[in-house]
């Protein structure tokens, strides 16, 4: 168990290594460069003024050099100024928003993980009655939708047909629902079709029918027999789910105004911030291999045939 | 092949049999000739039989996805978004670029159904001429991502060995990216445009279909049937084109009717962040990401392309539901 831990944190060395290479290759492998006046909030100037800047952001160096500049320092965490921000350090920035973007994309976890279970053990147990329907299609509504289609519907009925929550802001709970409602729903779908196949599956299962036979009532039937057997296959799950709500962050949180890190997922592209793109790139990477080795994790402890 | 089905390029009879009959696969390679599979020289009455459980699973497919009611209302409005945007020129009431100053943002009235944009262009006319960028980007992004991902997925489950090591490598670390992610960071790279768009879908999206050919590939390069087949002299091309590939068929045709609402939506998400379509060009998604910025006061410049996103990725995930329902044994 220990060794699969540590091999498989190991593992992540080279990979976010990879990452990071890829990242930066597609950055300078493509024609434009910071300086260029064409960038988003970049001056036009002149070609001394740009040697200038590119001798100060490191940027004249060679790229095998500049490359190893980037991870000696990201090691400790620096990231460097941002290129747009200029008076702010990335590390800061990300400081400020990350907290913001993780309090949102946990809260939307939490909701699509308690919905989606709820959805999918309802439809199950009421198999093709009116609650299966029910949660089929708001399962395939979440999936197929992207969610900055369902932003513009839930914005519609929650905040102009029925004014119940603000159209954006982040200042009260009460800013938090519509946003959290948005980016729960694709993975809530998700589970909760997870969880009715698996559900399915294991409640025509002999156990449980031994369960019943020996006079437990349904509830314990469904709880203590079938869902914890049924769960195994949703865990899987939540892994590329994280990074379903990581990226689909940056839609609800430009729709709904809310100042995490998703906002500087394209400022920093479109505006070739450097520092700041290898920054959030390797931020979600980092989060999103960790979160992966968590669920496997979790796997292994729910199941107890697995072994590492 | 000379009993192969006119016109569909692979030969179902052929591919399709082992796996419905296994003991019919190592019996035939005794009585078949060495030019053409096994299925060639085998008894008249197999050979029929054999053709018909085949085709069948083709045939039967479709049956069942015809059946099957919400699969076939998103095969219509697929076939009427097809429509739409094939004769885009001659459905839109105005061209799309059009623009009237007089009327800004108006709410739909009779001269505009949709009502008009910040420009004054009629949104409807911009609807319709979204909708073939939207199939054209949804279709032709999964071409490209077949043509690159089949091939590699195959040669690398089929080679094993260093190469598929490090192929296998490689998906994994594509696949550590969030895809979106990567499609933006090429995007904003390359510059918006609906090449771009192209290229950017075909680096990221290969990997997942190279992965599920190359999972393919490694359990059907065992079997019996290839065995034979490599016996009887086959080389690598054949071997891969006619006796594995055929057989790999079924979970790639539901990985390509997934993957072209997921194009869609790319495109959509790319051009809602403005990095997609360049404007004046329409696209769904930028009409959205550009009309969601004052929803409170025009709502209908983002309602409707959201309306129209909405029941063409409703249509294709039916659709895709329904194809993959049918063509999947366990559900017959």
């Amino acid at each position: 168990m220990f060794q699969y831990v540590f091999s498989r944190l190991l593992w992540l060395i080279p990979t976010i290594l990879a990452m990071a290479l890829v990242t930066f290759l597609v950055m300078h492998a493509t024609p434009g460069s910071p300086l260029d006046p064409v960038a988003e909030g970049a001056n036009p100037l002149s070609p001394e003024g740009q040697k200038a800047l590119a001798k100060y952001y490191g940027l004249d160096k060679p790229l095998y050099e500049q490359f190893w500049i980037f991870v000696t320092k990201a090691m400790r965490g620096d990231f460097g100024y941002s290129f747009v921000y200029k008076t702010r350090t990335v590390a800061e920035i990300l400081r400020e928003t990350f907290p913001i973007s993780l309090f949102l994309g946990s809260m939307a976890l939490v909701l699509a993980v308690v919905g989606g279970l709820t959805l999918g053990i309802l439809a199950a147990v009421y198999q093709n009655r009116g609650w299966d329907y029910v949660s089929v299609s708001l399962a395939t509504v979440g999936v197929a939708l992207p969610n900055f289609v369902l932003a513009v519907f839930l914005i519609i009925l929650f905040s102009f047909i029925i004014p119940l929550f603000p159209t954006g802001g982040w200042d009260s709970p009460r800013d938090w629902v519509l946003p959290t409602v948005t980016l729960a729903l694709a993975p809530m779908g998700i589970i909760a079709r997870f969880t009715r196949a698996s559900m399915l599956e294991v409640i025509r299962a002999d156990y449980t029918l031994t369960a019943r036979a020996k006079g437990l009532s349904e509830a314990p039937v469904i709880f203590k027999h079938a869902l914890k057997n049924a769960l195994i296959p949703v865990v899987t799950l939540l892994g590329p789910l994280f990074a379903a709500v990581g990226t689909g962050s940056f839609f609800v949180e430009s729709i709904f105004r809310v100042p995490g890190m998703g906002r500087f997922f394209v400022l920093s592209m479109t505006g070739r911030d450097y520092p700041m793109i290898m920054a959030v790139v390797l931020t979600y990477g980092v989060f999103l291999a960790v979160m992966n080795l968590v669920v496997d994790l979790a796997y292994g402890a729910l199941d107890p045939r697995i072994r590492y | 092949m000379a009993r192969s089905t006119p016109g569909s390029g692979i030969n179902p009879g052929g591919g399709l049999r082992p796996s419905s009959l296994s003991e019919g696969a190592s019996t035939a390679p005794s009585d078949a000739s060495p030019s053409d599979g096994w299925a060639g020289q085998s008894p008249a009455s197999k050979v029929e039989q054999s053709r018909a459980r085949g085709t069948s699973l083709w045939r039967d497919g479709v049956r069942r996805l015809r059946r099957n009611r919400l699969a076939v209302a998103g095969g219509v409005v697929i076939v009427l978004l097809c429509l739409i945007a094939i004769f885009a020129d001659v459905l839109m009431p105005l061209p799309y670029t059009k623009t009237n100053f007089g009327r800004l943002n108006e709410a739909p009235s009779r001269d505009y159904p949709l009502g008009t944009d910040q420009l004054g262009r009629d949104l409807l006319s911009r609807m319709i001429y979204g909708a073939r960028i939207s199939m054209l980007v949804g279709l032709l992004s999964q071409v490209i991502i077949v043509s690159i991902g089949v091939p590699i997925g195959a040669v690398s489950g089929y080679l094993g060995g260093r190469a598929d090591l490090f192929i296998t490598r490689f998906i994994d670390v594509m696949y550590a990216f969030p895809r979106l992610l990567f499609v933006i960071l090429v995007m904003s790279m390359l510059g918006a445009g609906l090449f771009n768009i192209f290229i950017a879908i075909g680096l990221t999206g290969w990997v997942g279909i190279a992965r599920q050919t190359r999972a393919q590939v490694l359990a059907l390069k065992e079997k019996e049937f290839v065995d034979a087949a490599r016996g009887l002299g086959a080389g690598f091309s054949r071997l891969l084109g006619r006796h594995i590939l055929p057989n790999a068929l079924t979970p790639l045709v539901v990985a390509v009717t997934f993957g072209i609402p997921e194009a869609i939506f790319t495109e959509a998400a790319l051009s809602f962040i403005g990095v997609g379509i360049n404007p004046p060009t329409p696209s769904w998604g930028q009409m959205v990401g550009e009309g969601q910025q004052f929803i409170r006061s025009y709502w209908h410049l983002c309602v409707f392309p959201s309306i129209a996103i909405a029941i063409t990725m409703l249509a294709f995930t039916f659709f895709g539901d329904g194809v993959r329902d049918a063509l999947d044994p366990k559900l017959k």
